[in-house]
C-alpha cells in the first residue's frame, strides 16, 4: 500500500490532478462544456488507479526478490528479446493526453508476460480507460504470441507476433496505432464508444538488432477486424542504448548503466483500400527507464503529436516488476507448506 | 557390415543424445572466430567484482546463488566451463543462448557486461568431478 500511495502522490505532483475522494464526474462531456474549474481539477482517477495497482501489488509483492530485467524503454515497439523461460513480468503501461476538443483520458494496461521456452512467450493485457468527467471502465483483453524462428542470434533477428484481441472501442491505450486512428476517436463518452465490438486479428513482424551497446527496432503491423473490416496497417520504429554499457562492481541505485535512454516513432499506414501516410497519426518522443535496485523498472515518455490528425502530446508512463521462475517459487511454496 | 549398420546407427544417435543430455553440444556450434576471442575486460581490476553483481542480477535463480546449478540448471563450476570452454566460447553463448534447451539470449545485456561475467565466470576454481 505505501507504494501505492507513493505512486499517487507522484501523479499529483506532475499532473496536478485531484485525488480527493468521490464518484467520477459526469458534469459535461466535452471540453467545451466545462467551466474552468471543471477543467482545472481534471481526472478522478481514484477508481481507476486502484484496480490495476492492487491487482500488481498483490501479484508481484508476494514473490519478494525480484529479477532485475534489462527491458527496453519502449512503450510501443517490441524488441526482439523474448522473455527468459520461466520468468513472468507484470507491467502496468499507462497514457495519458487530451485531445483539443475533448477531455483528458487515462489509458492503462495491465501485462504478464511469460517465457514458455526461450524462443516462446505469452502475454495477456487487461485494458481500462479513464475519461475526466466521464466515467472509468475495463474495456477488454489481448492475448499475444511471439515466437524467435532461430536458433542464434543474428544481424537482424526476426520474431513473429500474433495476438487475439477483445476489446470494445472505448479502448484507449494505444499500445500501437493502426490504419487511420486520429485525435477524434478520443471525443465521444466511453457509453458511446464501448458499444463497438472488436475482435481483431493483429500481426506484427518484429525486427531487432543490437549494435554496440544500441538496440534498434522495427515493427511492422497489420491488423484486421474480424468482422468486414479492411487490413489496417502501422509501423513502430526505436532505438536505445543504456548510459553506460559496463557494470559497477558494487551494487549501485542510481548508476549510469540502469539507465536506458533512447527515442521512439511510431504511427499509422493506412489501411488495404488506402495505404500511405495521408490521414493517419503519427508520435516521436524521447524515451527512458530505469531499474530500481528492488527490482522495478519505471519507465516515461513523452510524445508529440507530428500532425494535426494526431493528438498534440502524450505522455506515457510505466512499471514492470519481473518475477524469475514463478512456478518454481510456486513449487517451492508448496513444498514447504507439506513440510509443516 | 549390414548387420553392423543399426548398431553404429544406433550408437551414433546414443552419442548424440547423451552429448545433448550433458548439456555440452553448444561448445561444437562454436564458430572459430568466436572461439579464439580474448576477454577484453579480463585485466580491469573491476571486472570480475562487476561480472559478480551481474550474475547475482540475471543467472543466480536458474543456475544456483553459489553457481551450483539448480534442477535441470547445469552448474557453472565444471571443468567444461573453467577448462574446456574458452572466453570466446562464453562470450558466444551468452549472446546466442541455446533457446531448444532453455539458456536464453542474453545479447539485452551490453557486450562488456557479457564479458564481464565472463571474468567472473573464468575466475571460478572448477569443483572436482
Amino acid at each position: 500500500m505505501n507504494f501505492n500511495f507513493n505512486f499517487q502522490m507522484k501523479m499529483k505532483f506532475n499532473f496536478n490532478i485531484d485525488f480527493q475522494p468521490g464518484r467520477v464526474e459526469q458534469a459535461c462531456s466535452h471540453a467545451a462544456d466545462c467551466t474552468t474549474q471543471q477543467r482545472s481539477t481534471e481526472i478522478n482517477l481514484r477508481q481507476f488507479i486502484l484496480w490495476p495497482v492492487s491487482i500488481f501489488a498483490l501479484l508481484a509483492l508476494p514473490f519478494g526478490s525480484m529479477c532485475s530485467g534489462q527491458e527496453r524503454p519502449y512503450f510501443v515497439t517490441y524488441s526482439h528479446e523474448m522473455e527468459e523461460p520461466g520468468n513472468l513480468e507484470i507491467a502496468m503501461l499507462n497514457v495519458t493526453g487530451k485531445p483539443e476538443a475533448g477531455n483528458r483520458f487515462w489509458g492503462s494496461a495491465l501485462e504478464f508476460e511469460y517465457g514458455v521456452t526461450g524462443w516462446w512467450t505469452i502475454e495477456l493485457y487487461l485494458d481500462g480507460v479513464s475519461i475526466s468527467h466521464d466515467s472509468t471502465i475495463f474495456t477488454g483483453y489481448r492475448l499475444e504470441n511471439r515466437f524467435y524462428p532461430f536458433a542464434r542470434q543474428h544481424w537482424i533477428n526476426p520474431v513473429l507476433y500474433v495476438e487475439f484481441e477483445n476489446i470494445n472501442g472505448a479502448d484507449k491505450s494505444l499500445r500501437e496505432v493502426v490504419g487511420h486512428d486520429g485525435a477524434a476517436d478520443f471525443v465521444d463518452r466511453n457509453s458511446e464508444t464501448r458499444r463497438e465490438k472488436k475482435r481483431e486479428i493483429e500481426l506484427k513482424l518484429i525486427l531487432g538488432s543490437n549494435f554496440r551497446g544500441w538496440n534498434v527496432s522495427e515493427n511492422l503491423i497489420f491488423e484486421k477486424n474480424l468482422t468486414n473490416a479492411p487490413w489496417e496497417f502501422g509501423y513502430a520504429v526505436a532505438a536505445s542504448r543504456p548510459l553506460k554499457l559496463s557494470a559497477s562492481a558494487r551494487p549501485c541505485a542510481f548508476c549510469a548503466e540502469k539507465f536506458a535512454a533512447g527515442i521512439e516513432l511510431n504511427g499509422g499506414l493506412g489501411d488495404r483500400y488506402t495505404p500511405g501516410l495521408h490521414n493517419t497519426s503519427q508520435y516521436l518522443g524521447p524515451t527512458m527507464n530505469w531499474r530500481s535496485p528492488w527490482g522495478a523498472t519505471l519507465s516515461f515518455s513523452p510524445q508529440f503529436g507530428l500532425n494535426d490528425f494526431s493528438l498534440p502530446h502524450l505522455f506515457r508512463f510505466g512499471v514492470s516488476y519481473e518475477v524469475d521462475q514463478v512456478f518454481g517459487r510456486m513449487g517451492f511454496l508448496h513444498r514447504h507448506k507439506e513440510g509443516q | 557390415m549390414k548387420g553392423r549398420l543399426p548398431a553404429m546407427v544406433f550408437g551414433s544417435i546414443s552419442v548424440l543424445i547423451l552429448m545433448g543430455v550433458a548439456g555440452g553440444e553448444w561448445l561444437s556450434k562454436v564458430p572459430s572466430s568466436d572461439h579464439q576471442k580474448i576477454n577484453p575486460v579480463r585485466n580491469e581490476p573491476d571486472a570480475v567484482a562487476a561480472g559478480e553483481t551481474l550474475y547475482r542480477d540475471h543467472c543466480s535463480t536458474c543456475h544456483g546463488k553459489n553457481v551450483e546449478g539448480a534442477k535441470k540448471r547445469p552448474p557453472l563450476v565444471s571443468s567444461r566451463v573453467q577448462q574446456e570452454a574458452t572466453e570466446g566460447d562464453l562470450h558466444w553463448l551468452l549472446v546466442n543462448g541455446n533457446p531448444r534447451r532453455g539458456m536464453p539470449s542474453w545479447s539485452r545485456l551490453p557486450d562488456p557486461q557479457l564479458w564481464q561475467l565472463v571474468a567472473y565466470l573464468k575466475s571460478l576454481a572448477p569443483r572436482k568431478e
